[in-house]
Order: C-alpha cells, then sequence, then structure tokens
C-alpha cells in the first residue's frame, strides 16, 4: 500500500510562505522578533540588512557570507532572528535611490551596539563625511578626539558594522590611496565612484 | 568584520538563527498539525507552535533533538484546540443543530485527501498522536513516548493498531 500520509505535504510552499509572514508579525508584536533581516540587489552586489527593534544593526557584504553574518549576529545579539522584510523597508528604499544617485544621506535609526567605545565614537564622526568628499584616517583620528589613533580609526573602518549607510568607504589614505575596506577594494572604489568622489 | 572565534562563550551553547529552524522543521510541523488537529485549525496550531517555539529557544540546549521539541509544543498547541474544539461543540449543542453538509467540505484544503482526515479524526486521541507522531514526524518511538506519555512499547502498539485502522477505512473508501 502506498504512503497513507503522501496527501499531507500538499501544496506546502505557498501556504508556508504564507505562515512565515504571520509567525514574523506575530513575534514582532509579541516583542519577540530580536533581528529581522532581508537582502536586496545592488550594483555592489547582494547586500544583507539586518535590523533590531531600535535600527539598523548590520550591513553584510556578499564576500562576508550572509549565512555566516547571521551565525554572528545569532552569537553576539541573539538567535531570535527572522526573514522579515517590514521592519527593513526604508533602509532598503533609501539603499536603492543612493545607488540610482537619488539620495546623498540616510536618516534610518542606527543600533550600533556591535561597535563599542572608540569605534563607535569614530563611526559617529563617519556620518560627519559629506556624499562624495573623502576624508584622511588621520582627519577623522583628529575630529574624534585622539590625533595620534591613526590606526584605531582603521580598524573601526574595518570593523563597521553598517557599512555603506555609515560611510567608512569616504575614508582613505593621506597619501590618497584607497586603504583596505571590509567589501573590497574594488567595491570601494566604486562607491566612490558613484559618489563621484576625487581623492583628498 | 567581527572575525574569530566569540569571546566567553561556548561555541556549543550558540544557537543557529531561528530562520534556519523555521526553514528546516516548518514543512514536517505543518504535517503533524494537519494530521492532528486537521486541515482547519493546522495554520493557527503550526503559528502558535513556531511562536511559543521562537520564545524559549534562547534557552533550549543546543544539543536538543529541535524536531522531538518542536513536536512537543506543537502536541501542547493541539491539545488546546482540541480542548477548545470541545468547547466550541458544546455551545454550539445548546442551540438546535441544522445538519449542514458544507461543514464537512469545509475541512478540506487543496489536493487534501478527507479520506485520511475522516480516519485520523475516527482514531482514539493516542493511536492517532502515536500514528502523526511517529510517521508523520519520523520520531522514534522513545521519543513519541516522551511526548504522549507511557512506555514505549505501548507507543509502538498504539500506532500499530492506528495504522491498521487508518488503512482498513482508506481501503473501505469514503461512507456515503
Amino acid at each position: 500500500m502506498t504512503d497513507p500520509f503522501a496527501s499531507l505535504s500538499t501544496d506546502d510552499r505557498g501556504v508556508l510562505d504564507r505562515l512565515h509572514r504571520r509567525l514574523a508579525d506575530d513575534a514582532a508584536d509579541a516583542g519577540l522578533l530580536d533581528i529581522a533581516y532581508r537582502t536586496i540587489d545592488t550594483p555592489i552586489g547582494s547586500l544583507l540588512l539586518a535590523a533590531t527593534e531600535r535600527g539598523l544593526v548590520r550591513v553584510g557584504f556578499d564576500t562576508e557570507g550572509h549565512d555566516h553574518v547571521l551565525e554572528r549576529l545569532a552569537a553576539d545579539i541573539s538567535p531570535r532572528i527572522l526573514a522579515a522584510p517590514k521592519r527593513l523597508d526604508l533602509v532598503a528604499r533609501e539603499l536603492d535611490e543612493y545607488f540610482a544617485r537619488r539620495r546623498d544621506t540616510f536618516d534610518v535609526p542606527l543600533d550600533l551596539r556591535l561597535s563599542h567605545g572608540f569605534r563607535q565614537t569614530v563611526l559617529n564622526h563617519l556620518r560627519d563625511i559629506a556624499y562624495g568628499t573623502t576624508a584622511s584616517y588621520a582627519a577623522i583620528a583628529q575630529a574624534s578626539g585622539h590625533p595620534r589613533a591613526v590606526r584605531a580609526v582603521g580598524s573601526a573602518c574595518a570593523t563597521n558594522p553598517v557599512p555603506v549607510v555609515v560611510p567608512c568607504h569616504r575614508v582613505v589614505r593621506s597619501d590618497g590611496s584607497l586603504g583596505q575596506y571590509a567589501g573590497g577594494v574594488a567595491v570601494k572604489a566604486a562607491l566612490l565612484a558613484l559618489e563621484g568622489a576625487r581623492a583628498a | 568584520m567581527q572575525d574569530g572565534p566569540v569571546p566567553d562563550r561556548d561555541p556549543r551553547m550558540i544557537q543557529r538563527p531561528f530562520e534556519e529552524i523555521v526553514a528546516e522543521h516548518g514543512p514536517t510541523v505543518l504535517r503533524v498539525c494537519r494530521a492532528v488537529v486537521g486541515p482547519i485549525d493546522a495554520d493557527d496550531a503550526w503559528s502558535e507552535t513556531f511562536l511559543a517555539a521562537m520564545r524559549a529557544y534562547p534557552a533550549l540546549r543546543p544539543d536538543s533533538n529541535i524536531e522531538a521539541w518542536l513536536v512537543t509544543i506543537a502536541h501542547r498547541k493541539a491539545l488546546d484546540h482540541v480542548r477548545a474544539g470541545k468547547r466550541r461543540a458544546i455551545t454550539v449543542s445548546e442551540f438546535p443543530v441544522v445538519e449542514d453538509p458544507s461543514a464537512r467540505v469545509d475541512q478540506r484544503v487543496e489536493g487534501w485527501e478527507h479520506g485520511l482526515w475522516d480516519a485520523l479524526r475516527a482514531l482514539p486521541d493516542k493511536q492517532r498522536q502515536t500514528v502523526v507522531y511517529h510517521h508523520v514526524a519520523g520520531l522514534p518511538y522513545r521519543d513519541v513516548a516522551g511526548i504522549v506519555g507511557g512506555t514505549e512499547v505501548a507507543a509502538r502498539r498504539a500506532a500499530a493498531d492506528g495504522i491498521a485502522a487508518i488503512r482498513r477505512m482508506l481501503a473501505e473508501g469514503p461512507r456515503p
């Protein structure tokens, strides 16, 4: 006799998609959706966007491995993570506009809890570098109140949890060369080219 | 970016993102819910199961059998539905009941073989539960006994009796 339970799995995909959306909504309402995420396609590849209830907490590049980024978020913040695009609607739209050259600032709430102490101070100063311009690591160190902490500025940029939105790509070396970038130097060059930036 | 081991945490205590749990076990839990509470209440039972699981997830031991854990939660949610269904039935029966032939049709979903649900519904609770948790969820009888209570031997016997009854009912075809 055939499997009497075969008909239980009929038409599951559509039902499961609908149930997943309902779970994301219910979890958000119950305060259980610690991290919502989605991915968007951009000219610099697929970006992972993740937000806590406080705001955008992580932007991940393709090259980092989205699964790896989510595992790190589970370990560092909470494993209550669901694919739930709604919380990311605003930042997704602003990024679309940014890549279409119709936006030069982001005004979404940020959750910088993955960056601590001086690194977080640096990230806040990065937001003052205007679209289409660059600043040197040394200049940011100066602005952050620790002129000798050039290397620390470099590591703050390298560990920026929300790249693109917090523009660490606008920080370059004093000699005009690009320096490092978490998404790769080619992505950094592409972002500066998009903004029409000339080396400082 | 944030590479290397996570400091001050036992790597065995780190949970996978809950999204992976939903993707991996969602389909099985849906089949279990359909088989235990029927096609109409299955969506609610699934939703309640995963919401409760998400609430408890951070405290779950990472070496736990996730499927058995989820089926245990689904089992409790199904009992809630059965109790609520009985309460509804009692409330409704206080009024004159007109036999509505469409009520039976309502228990079908797209592609759902309503004969199977009729057969499952006709089983005593323990037989239906043991059949579903072993044959649909794929849990060993040791875990099934842990969920429904009683011994492994009793669970195995209840499931065997249940399967035999289902095959008999399906072979006889729908009752007129």
